[in-house]
């Protein structure tokens, strides 16, 4: 057996490449059933492709959670809340 | 017409997606529990949770690292870009001379980074280097181990000289490019030299100058080995650049936690930025 004692896992960090890998997984799936991932022009006026939005948005979440954790620290709710807000706006808009 | 799909082309994209796995991803997964968790060695570690991102956020010497770093980038682009752009326009199209500017230009670029820290370290010393020596015998005094602004300065002019010479070739490459017949046009038109550079050498090389300014930024913003060995982050913690601070933190003081932190705020920057510049790139390209 690999010893990988090294690499510090936790439930909380495994869960958060889990749910990556899950959000890659099922836009894969998405497609599957229900094409529709050809580039489209949105408000930004950005060329995106369904696979694009998802990068925008989690990039963007990223930076709601830093921002919130800066100016208002722990709990992350709020920061929660504004990101599921960006990426329906990113994946409906954008 | 029906199109032959044939999926098992994935195949071919495994190794570089083990390579991937094993040089970016399975230390980026490590980095980010490390930004979590607290360790004394022996891979003993302790629950912190957001803390270190807190820390680091809130840190007065972080937002000092991340201002000097955004200085720095700002001032070599706003030098080399045009300087570069500027002897790209100076330097023969045709003939003999050609190929000897262009290998004096590649010269600097082929010189490893820890050579030219030492190499303008001994070349900017005050009493025995002779830009330091020459400098303070016309009356100016300077010493880049001592003066915060002599530090930049000498930080700065190495920058310029070492990476220049890679926007000129990438500028030089564009021009090159232009056909003689919008040359002849705009001498049919009686454009001045002015109008000739701006309505038709810079729109054509506005590709590779993306390309170039994109590689400038990254480099610059992730410069560590030269400042590193031309000054060590010094007088103080004047020339700390973000990866120069990254490294004292991480290995310097061995505070893991707080380090995985600050890098993953910083590699995010990186991505943000790089992803800004791939998409204005590419908005262009579509226009």
């Amino acid at each position: 057996m690999l010893d990988l004692s090294w690499m510090a896992w936790t439930w909380p960090t495994a869960a958060f490449f889990v749910f990556i890998l899950l959000c890659i997984v099922s836009m894969g799936v998405w497609e599957k059933f229900s094409p529709g991932g050809a580039p489209r022009r949105g408000v930004f006026g950005l060329e995106t492709t369904r696979g694009d939005r998802l990068f925008i948005s989690l990039l963007g979440s990223i930076f709601i959670f830093l921002g919130w954790l800066w100016v208002f620290s722990t709990p992350l709710w709020g920061a929660l809340i504004l990101s599921i807000i960006w990426t329906i706006f990113v994946f409906t808009r954008v | 017409m029906n199109k032959t799909i044939k999926q098992g082309a994935w195949l071919f994209v495994i190794p570089v997606v083990v390579l991937v796995a094993f040089n970016a991803l399975i230390p980026l997964m490590t980095v980010v529990n490390y930004s979590m968790q607290e360790t004394f060695g022996d891979n003993v570690f302790f629950w912190e949770g957001l803390r270190w991102f807190e820390q680091v956020l809130n840190s007065e010497r972080f937002h000092d690292s991340f201002v000097r770093q955004i200085t720095f980038t700002a001032i070599i682009l706003l030098i080399e870009v045009p300087l570069g752009i500027a002897i790209a326009l100076c330097m023969p199209r045709k003939g003999f001379w050609v190929s000897v500017c262009l290998v004096l230009m590649a010269l600097p670029l082929l010189i490893p980074w820890n050579v030219v820290g030492a190499m303008w370290n001994i070349f900017a010393l005050p009493d025995i280097g002779l830009l330091g020596y020459t400098i303070n015998a016309i009356g100016i005094e300077y010493n880049f181990t001592r003066q915060p602004f002599a530090a930049w300065f000498t930080t700065i002019l190495m920058d310029v000289w070492h990476w220049t010479s890679l926007v000129v070739l990438l500028a030089y490459a564009g021009l090159s490019a232009i056909p003689d017949a919008y040359y002849q046009a705009a001498k049919i038109d009686g454009a001045s030299r002015w109008a000739v550079f701006i309505w038709i050498q810079l729109p054509k090389m506005k590709r590779v100058l993306t390309i170039a300014i994109l590689l400038r930024f990254m480099d610059s913003f992730m410069i560590y080995t030269e400042p590193f060995v031309l000054t060590g982050g010094g007088p103080g913690n004047t020339t700390t650049f973000l990866s120069i601070d990254l490294v004292k933190l991480a290995l310097g003081q061995f505070d893991l936690g707080p380090a995985a932190a600050m890098s993953l705020i910083y590699f995010f920057i990186v991505l943000l930025i790089c992803w800004v510049f791939y998409t204005l790139m590419m908005k262009n390209e579509q226009q």
